[in-house]
């Protein structure tokens, strides 16, 4: 197989709920004809997910940079935004900061960056109050079929 | 067990999907949160909700899972009904109280994976 790089750029919108976990859905669909395994995609797009719903829950807007490195997957969500004051409390289960309107929809769990560190084999989040917020994750992709042969 | 045979036996109606009714759901999972959805959900399962804005149906195509059951008399928003309609997912609606909906899956012999 040949070593190639193939990268998707995406824009997410803040309070956009309509169009909301669209992005990930993409991003499954070209695993899926890439033909990773299901288990793997659905782990992929449990971490996709929930970088994509911090952005429209907590944002005004951001991009999902998606790509397939050789042996690894990188996701990088960026967003303009409040960003993160305190990285360590927020990736604590069950601290939210959802306003109520967002709780009533079924968000503000707290769940998100705990499903991301659980889906990933590297999550590295930096973000600057006023600004925004970087979440970059990394995740090895399982030995392919062509590999193992 | 097949969609289409939960789908007569609780009487639920169906808002759309129509042709994966035939679909096996392996087992079932309830909750409002969805990012417990995510997490805990299984591939095949059957989800019961109250909730009917259209990212439900961002978190049953994510997830795999075999249709959604909207409990307790809730309507899905238009936009959830065109959403599910695109995306393909069985979206199910009962008057019943989620209790009650989960009482009868279970009878059926519908469980949690998990
Ligand atoms: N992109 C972001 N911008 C600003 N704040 C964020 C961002 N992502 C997360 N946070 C903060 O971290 C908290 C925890 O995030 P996490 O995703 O774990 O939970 P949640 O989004 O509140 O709820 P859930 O993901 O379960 O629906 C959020 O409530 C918010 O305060
Ligand atoms: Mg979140």
């Amino acid at each position: 197989m040949e070593e190639r790089v193939l990268e998707w750029d995406y824009e997410i919108e803040g309070k956009d709920f309509r169009n909301a976990g669209k992005v990930s859905s993409k991003v499954k669909e070209i695993m899926k004809e890439l033909g990773f395994d299901p288990d793997f995609v659905r782990g992929v797009a449990i971490a996709s997910y929930e970088a994509e719903m911090n952005v429209v829950c907590h944002a005004e807007k951001g991009t999902l940079h998606f790509a397939i490195l050789p042996e690894t997957l990188r996701i990088v969500v960026q967003d303009k935004g409040p960003g993160i004051p305190d990285i360590d409390l927020a990736m604590q289960e069950g601290y939210s900061t959802a306003p109520l309107e967002i709780r009533e929809m079924g968000f503000g769990a707290g769940m998100g960056l705990p499903n991301m560190k659980k889906n990933t084999d590297e999550l590295d989040i930096s973000s600057t109050v006023g600004e925004g917020t970087v979440v970059e994750m990394l995740i090895r992709t399982p030995p392919s079929k062509e590999r193992s042969e | 067990m097949k969609l289409a045979k939960i789908i007569e036996e609780l009487a639920l109606t169906v808002e759309t999907a129509q042709g994966r009714l035939d679909r096996e759901v392996k087992g079932g999972y309830v909750s409002d949160l969805l990012s417990d959805v995510m997490a805990n959900s299984r591939e095949g399962d059957v989800w019961v909700t109250i909730q009917g804005h259209p990212n439900i149906v961002a978190v049953a195509t994510l997830r795999d899972l075999a249709g959604i059951i909207l409990a307790n008399g809730r309507k899905p928003d238009t936009e959830t009904v065109q959403r599910a309609d695109e995306e393909k997912i069985p979206l199910l609606c009962t008057s019943l109280p989620t209790f009650e909906v989960v009482g009868r899956l279970s009878r059926l012999g519908i469980n949690s994976q998990g």
